[in-house]
């Protein structure tokens, strides 16, 4: 499997998404869509006191947008909302291919995902969760588009 | 082994791609990109004004090419043959200036789901703007379209009916010939949309009995840019014009204008000169390669990837089941893959296919899937192509940990 962009962790996180599930206690609800190419998530978090206590998504899309969202819950349940921002403006910027080595390091699994700042036609799959947290802490209520 | 086409074609000479996306786009043979280049070294001026020897020569090509797609086509005149950027325009050109002028409340436009949005969309916006309604024939799973389906379809209120004679997702072809024939009984006209049509077999529009038909330069060998409406000339000359200025004109006062005679009613502004130059080098290529001979290849290409398909496990393609319902269109889901991923991993083994919804949503949607996997071909790909294809599809679900 040396020659895919396919690798271990991005295969495990689509193929058994830890947290695919509905979440009934939510007080935040999201759904965030790729126009372009049908990715479809709805986002739902636990926002109690500052900090993210639970957090779930459901939908359909490519691997890469499903085990970018898993990846992204595993990271920011149990953080403040700003740490999650702060992840969140990181994970951006590993994507747009800035990140130095010790930053993609801070980004755990969702460093996996690096390659895709040479993936121009992914990227969108990849920010898709990240992009939809941002507008739901930023109070937004229509479905969040990766489509400017 | 030597392939007849292969080697006219300098980007497949160039790459170790196995293109297999030409319903999306062809490539073009050196003759076409020598024909649009030769057009600006050595006719450029703009074609149908000035009075000066250059300027008329480009006018003669221009017109030249017209009439070379009147042959293509085997319409009665050139001036039916109107250019436009692509089957996109041509449609929307019949929809802006006959549908707003003829349809009201009352009257039903019916097009099959198999359309791709070019031909779905212009119709939403007349029966928007004219209160007419849009109707749809539905294919069977297999995306034919029964004869007694078809003609149940049609009440008395049908005024415009539209079809693919070939669908760019299934590749099978649409019942066009009859619904022209049943529009008609009503008084009603007919569009065919040829755009995965013209490139790789005879469009005869008088055999097909249609009223207008469109299709694209740039899926059949010629430059982007560069497409086609055909319409009968009663109509076309009924017909208002569709975009207003240059050149499109008898004479223009202050309010008002009276327009030219066709087709340069339909052509306003600088037309795509070196595109129809490009379009007329392309219908003499694929001329001289005959459509039989294309059709050969083809057939024998899409036997051993629709075969090579159906063996592989967790693979479903899309449509009928025998090579000659696809027209070298092969639509596919992998189980529990989607679509983007399984043309990814294709792409990580040089091979170049579409994935999403191929602008026709409405039938993915009926037919249960929300989007596939497409390979398509054409004249000049090649065995070794097609099994590199099947090799990397047998992989996929391998390198997606589903065993």
């Amino acid at each position: 499997m040396a020659n895919t962009f396919y690798n271990e962790i991005l295969i495990d996180h689509n193929q058994n998404p830890y947290h695919k599930h509905p979440l009934p206690g939510a007080n935040m609800t999201l759904e965030g869509v790729n126009p372009s190419c049908g990715d479809d998530i709805v986002l739902q978090l636990r926002v109690e006191d500052g900090v993210i206590q639970e957090g779930s998504f459901e939908g359909d899309g490519c691997a890469i947008s499903q085990a970018s969202a898993d990846i992204m819950l595993d990271m920011i349940i149990g953080k403040p909302v700003e740490e999650a921002q702060r992840l969140s403006a990181l994970f951006l910027k590993m994507i747009r291919g800035g990140c130095s080595p010790e930053e993609i390091e801070e980004l755990e699994e969702a460093g996996a995902l690096s390659d895709i700042s040479h993936m121009p036609a992914r990227v969108k799959c990849a920010v898709l969760g990240w992009h939809t947290m941002e507008e739901m802490l930023k109070g937004k209520k229509q479905p969040a588009t990766t489509e400017s | 082994m030597s392939h007849p086409f292969r080697a006219d074609f300098p980007l497949l000479v160039h790459t170790d791609i196995a293109f297999l996306d030409s319903a999306a786009t062809s490539q073009r043979p050196e003759c076409v990109i020598q024909a649009e280049k030769e057009y600006y070294e050595r006719y450029n001026a703009n074609p149908l004004r000035g009075f000066y020897d250059l300027a008329q020569e480009a006018t003669a090509r221009y017109e030249g090419a017209r009439e070379k797609v009147r042959a293509f086509l085997n319409a009665d005149s050139a001036e039916e043959i109107i250019f436009t950027r692509n089957t996109t325009e041509s449609i929307n050109l019949v929809a802006w200036s006959w549908g707003l002028s003829n349809l009201k409340k009352g009257d039903e436009i019916l097009i099959t789901i198999s359309e791709h949005h070019s031909n779905i969309l212009p119709w939403q916006m007349v029966a928007q703007r004219t209160g007419a309604v849009l109707r749809y024939i539905f294919c069977r799973e297999d995306g034919s379209y029964p004869k007694e389906e078809v003609e149940a379809a049609f009440t008395g209120k049908v005024k415009l009916a539209a079809a693919a004679l070939v669908s760019n997702v299934l590749g099978q072809e649409g019942p066009v010939r009859q619904m022209a024939k049943l529009v008609h009984l009503n008084g009603g006209v007919m569009l065919a949309d040829a755009a995965q049509a013209a490139p790789h077999m005879a469009v005869d529009v008088k055999a097909l009995g249609v009223d207008f038909l469109a299709f694209s330069g740039h899926k059949m060998l010629a430059p982007m840019g560069i497409g086609v409406l055909w319409g009968r000339k009663d109509l076309l000359d009924s017909m208002p014009p569709f975009l207003r200025g240059g050149e499109m004109i008898d004479s223009v006062r202050q309010q008002d204008a009276t327009f030219a005679e066709l087709p340069h009613k339909f052509e306003a502004g600088t037309v795509n000169g070196a595109g129809a130059e490009g379009l007329a080098a392309a219908i003499d290529y694929l001329s001289r390669a005959g459509f039989d001979r294309i059709g050969d290849i083809e057939l024998s290409l899409t036997r051993r990837a629709l075969s090579g398909l159906q063996a592989i496990p967790h693979v479903r393609v899309l449509g009928g089941t025998t090579a000659e319902e696809h027209h070298g269109i092969l639509a596919f889901l992998v189980d529990g893959v989607h679509p983007h991923d399984v043309s990814a991993i294709l792409n990580e083994d040089g091979v170049a296919v579409r994935a999403g919804h191929h602008c026709a949503q409405p039938l993915h949607t009926h037919l249960g899937a929300r989007s596939s996997t497409r390979a398509s071909l054409y004249l000049y790909n090649t065995e070794e192509e097609i099994d590199r294809f099947l090799e990397s599809v047998s992989s996929i679900r391998r390198k997606m940990g589903l065993g």
